[in-house]
């Protein structure tokens, strides 16, 4: 015998025990799962999805939300120019000339007129020149008192008017002879008596219109320059083409001719430019000197763009000026700190960087994690629902049955889009926190989606129901419960197994499809949809093809290899059904 | 088959009927004030109505101070005459807007079915003949590719390569910029070359459910006994094939084709949004995201019809192919 047997060795007898390998089922299931490439293919991609998303994040030095700067030397604008069109007022210190009464003068000025009204006040018109005028109001120029008989005038000193002897002399007389009017040096001053004391008026001018500008060269000038003495008092020069005037017992000269002119002292310093064009820095802590000024004037007048002008340093800085219209702006390049928006792929970022500044591919990573973690979770709630409802529904058959299988038509009926697009509108408008929307999202696209599940079960229940192990449950006498979860459910697993895995990619391009259109996931959260809005945007999507591309490609690859792997269950669960 | 007919219907119309009264009862659980202030947005734009009118007649139509179901009856007693009401965001009744822009829909729905149907049918059947080819792997996979894309993505592509880089049609909209210069035909012609993106979009997300169900379905056929019968009996296998394996693959085929009634009518609001087609889905988004509350209403109830239409259609057309049916 044993010679015999050896002799065999090699040709195994058919009931040999190493011919006969006999697996478990679920041993079956695995190799023929495994036998199957597309199967595979997705299991591979899936391993590196879930690596990508819940790794990734662990490995990337950046996180979701962190905006990345960068310095960058940019064409700022520095300053602006215009040619000066509208009036600018200048009022007398002291005095009154309301700016609503300025909107009344202009009227009167286009028209020509002597005076005007405003209010109950009614002012001079003077046109002192070219675009320039003065308005008249009585002012208030000094006081008197008749104090025991003795007779004293108190100048206003905010007017600036002194009270010569004569003056005074004439101002006594008119007092004593009660008369309304007197003259001094050769002007008309009006007189209010009021008992012992009187105030003395003269038509002065109150305020000047003019659409000159005028820029002091030193900051410490700028009281006087915007004063209405030395700005009447130099205006007047000028529009009078005179070379020199006086003002407070300073004599100033004038140089330059019309619209571009500096005013000087005797002995040579520079007090303030006068032009027609009015330069204004941009910033609000920058004083632009009067040098400055005139060069970007001239620049302008040549009608050039470009000019140098050497800063404090003593560097030279380089200007463009743009115009439009009548406004000119004049920019240079500034260093300052800027987001650094849609950056192209570098080592840094390997896929470049969005429009907020944030690392795109960490984003991708954290992105993937919601998405993946939104399609399990979504999944297991339309499961669990699914598994109740469709249990019932089958085990128990009749009315139940009917009544649970109506529900699933209605919930069926109910258009899916709408009704959660209206959720995520409200959701919008009331500006629910961006962590909680998900968790709201979770479940509406859970509750909405378990009708299919339910069906399966119901089916897959109904058959087996029938079967003999169940009749022998119930003659053994098992609880109902046991009978269903212990004995029906885990029969219904395996398709319902493939049955998840296949939804889980829908649930996913939903997600996304919601993301996408600014309705699901919101910033600072990342989803891959949400990503990809930025594509809504032509220009980012014509020319930032690394923000939107990658997204799409990680959604496309994660919903097939879902789909792989379903498919490739199905195949190993049910071989009768081939694929 | 009478009595089937009229039991189905008379089950179709207590459906949409509870359909609506969710759609309503979700419209009125929404916040007050985010319809207030949507609303107010939309009183907001040129030639709209005044704020009051807009909520005067939500109140009436919708009967807001009565109970839920008080309200649902008084809002369905409008409805069922065809009275839907004002729409918020374009101004006009909400069927006059309806009218208008169906058509859009019908159109590229009914362009993409025809192309569906005639690349799916033969390459699903091509499959399935050759059970595990190199054919077969490549529908199996483009199938499952085309199951996997979302639309957005898609669409975003399609515009990026055919409007943007190549340049052959326009990013959006139905018309040209010279649309109204165009003599009738040009016109025609005009709105036929905007379509082009919009309906292969919908072809190649659509083909890959029907390629497959055609595959399972013929493979199911392919593997009965009266193929095999047919086949013993010494028939061709074009015969085989094309009369007895092809026509009793239609009847599934017939009732699965009937579930696209309602996207064929319901429009495909993320491709018309993305191309901006005004068709019915491109509208109803547009009236949705912006509170327009009878539009809303409106979209909900039709496609809850639609559906169940189409469900009734797939039970009545496969008791019309298949006697077996018939018999029960």
């Amino acid at each position: 015998m044993e010679t015999k047997n050896k002799k065999s060795f090699g040709t195994q007898k058919l009931d040999d025990e190493r011919r006969v390998r006999v697996l478990s089922p679920g041993m079956l299931v695995f190799k023929r799962f495994v036998r199957n490439k597309l199967a595979i293919t997705g299991l591979a991609i899936l391993i590196v999805m879930f690596a990508f998303a819940f790794l990734g994040g662990l490995v990337s030095p950046y996180t979701q939300s962190q905006v990345f700067k960068h310095d960058e030397e940019i064409m700022k604008e520095y300053a602006t120019c215009m040619l000066s069109t509208d009036f600018r007022y200048t009022v007398r210190e002291g005095a009154e000339f309301p700016d609503a009464a300025r909107a009344t003068a202009v009227l009167a000025i286009s028209k020509g007129d002597a005076s005007f009204t405003y209010g109950d006040k009614t002012y001079s018109l003077v046109k002192e020149g070219d675009e320039f005028y003065t308005f008249g109001d009585a002012l208030m120029i000094a006081k008197t008192r008749t104090l025991a008989g003795k007779f004293s005038v108190d100048a206003l000193p905010e007017t600036g008017f002194v009270a010569s002897p004569e003056f005074v002399a004439a101002a006594e007389a008119a007092v004593a002879s009660r008369s309304a009017q007197f003259e001094a040096d050769g002007t008309f001053y009006t007189l209010i008596n009021e008992g012992k004391s009187s105030s003395i008026y003269h038509v002065e001018p109150i305020a000047l219109a003019s659409k000159l500008v005028v820029d002091p060269y030193n900051e410490s000038q700028t009281s006087l320059t915007t004063s209405f003495a030395f700005r009447y008092a130099a205006e007047l020069a000028s529009v009078r083409g005179e070379k020199e005037f006086e003002l407070d017992g300073t004599r100033y000269v004038v140089t330059g001719e019309e619209n571009d002119m500096v005013v000087s002292t005797m002995d040579g310093e520079p007090i303030c430019s006068i032009s027609d064009i009015l330069v204004s820095p941009n910033a609000n802590d920058i004083f632009l000197t009067a040098e400055f000024k005139a060069v970007i004037r001239e620049t302008i007048r040549a009608k050039e763009t470009k000019f140098v002008y050497v800063d404090e340093t003593g560097e030279n800085v380089d200007y463009r000026i743009d115009r439009v219209n009548t406004t000119y702006t004049v920019r240079t390049l500034k260093e300052s700190r800027v987001i650094t928006m849609f950056d192209f792929p570098s080592p840094q970022h390997l896929l470049g960087t969005d429009s907020n500044g944030m690392d795109v591919l960490t984003r991708l990573m954290y992105g993937g994690r919601i998405s993946l973690m939104v399609g399990f979770v979504v999944v297991f709630l339309e499961t669990l629902i699914g598994i109740v409802l469709g249990g019932i529904s089958g085990y128990f058959g009749g009315w139940v049955d009917t009544a649970i299988m109506r529900f699933v038509d209605l919930f069926n009926c109910i258009p899916f889009y709408p009704i959660v697009m209206i959720i995520g509108t409200v959701m919008d408008k009331m500006e629910i926190d961006p962590i909680k929307r998900i968790f709201i999202l979770m479940a509406v696209l859970g509750i909405l989606g378990w009708t299919s599940i339910a069906r399966v079960v119901r089916g897959q229940i109904l058959s087996l129901r029938e079967q003999d192990f169940m009749v022998a449950t119930e003659a053994t006498g098992i609880r109902v419960s046991r009978r269903i979860f212990k004995h029906l459910v885990p029969n219904v697993m395996p398709l319902l197994i493939v049955q998840a895995t296949m939804s889980l990619g829908g649930i996913i391009i939903t997600e996304a499809t919601l993301s996408f259109l600014g309705l699901g996931v919101k910033y600072p959260l990342a989803s891959w949809g949400s990503i990809i809005n930025a594509a809504t945007n032509v220009h980012v999507m014509t020319n930032y093809w690394f923000i939107w591309i990658p997204a799409g490609l990680l959604i496309v690859l994660t919903v097939l290899g879902f789909n792989f792997v379903g498919d490739g269950l199905r195949d190993a669960f049910d071989p009768k059904m081939k694929r | 088959m009478t009595k089937f007919i009229v039991r189905r219907l008379i089950l179709g119309a207590f459906i949409v009927f509870f359909g609506a009264l969710v759609a309503y009862a979700v419209i009125r659980s929404l916040p007050t004030s985010f319809v207030e202030r949507m609303a107010r947005q939309l009183s907001a734009l040129p030639g709209a109505k005044s704020y009051s009118e807009l909520i005067d007649q939500l109140n009436k139509m919708y009967g807001l101070d009565g109970s839920i179901l008080e309200g649902f009856f008084k809002w369905f007693g409008y409805a069922i005459r065809g009275d839907f009401g004002y729409s918020w965001k374009f101004n006009q009744p909400v069927i006059e807007k309806f009218n208008s822009v169906i058509w859009y829909s019908v159109i590229i729905n009914i362009f993409t079915f025809v192309l569906q149907a005639v690349i799916c049918i033969p390459l699903g059947i091509l499959a399935a003949r050759k059970q595990y080819s190199a054919t077969d792997y490549t529908v199996t996979v483009v199938a499952l590719m085309g199951i996997s894309l979302p639309t957005f993505f898609l669409a975003t592509l399609l515009k990026y390569i055919f409007s943007i880089k190549l340049g052959w049609f326009d990013l959006y909209g139905i018309v040209g910029r010279m649309h109204e210069q165009m003599t009738s035909w040009q016109q025609v012609l005009d709105i036929a070359h905007h379509l082009v993106l919009p309906v292969v979009t919908l072809m190649i997300l659509s083909i890959g459910g029907l390629m497959r169900y055609t595959r399972t379905n013929m493979l199911e056929v392919l593997n009965a006994d009266y193929i095999r019968t047919a086949r013993a009996k010494g028939l061709s296998e074009k015969v085989v094939i094309n009369k007895h394996a092809f026509r009793n693959t239609m009847i599934p085929l017939i009732s699965y084709m009937s579930y696209l009634l309602p996207t064929m009518f319901g429009g495909s609001m993320i491709t018309e949004t993305l191309f901006q087609i005004p068709g019915i889905g491109y509208i109803s988004y547009q009236a949705i995201t912006q509170g327009d509350i009878p539009f809303t209403m409106f979209y909900i109830v039709f496609i809850e019809v639609l559906t169940q239409f189409s469900l009734i259609i797939a039970d009545i057309s496969y008791a019309v192919a298949d006697p077996r049916v018939r018999a029960n």
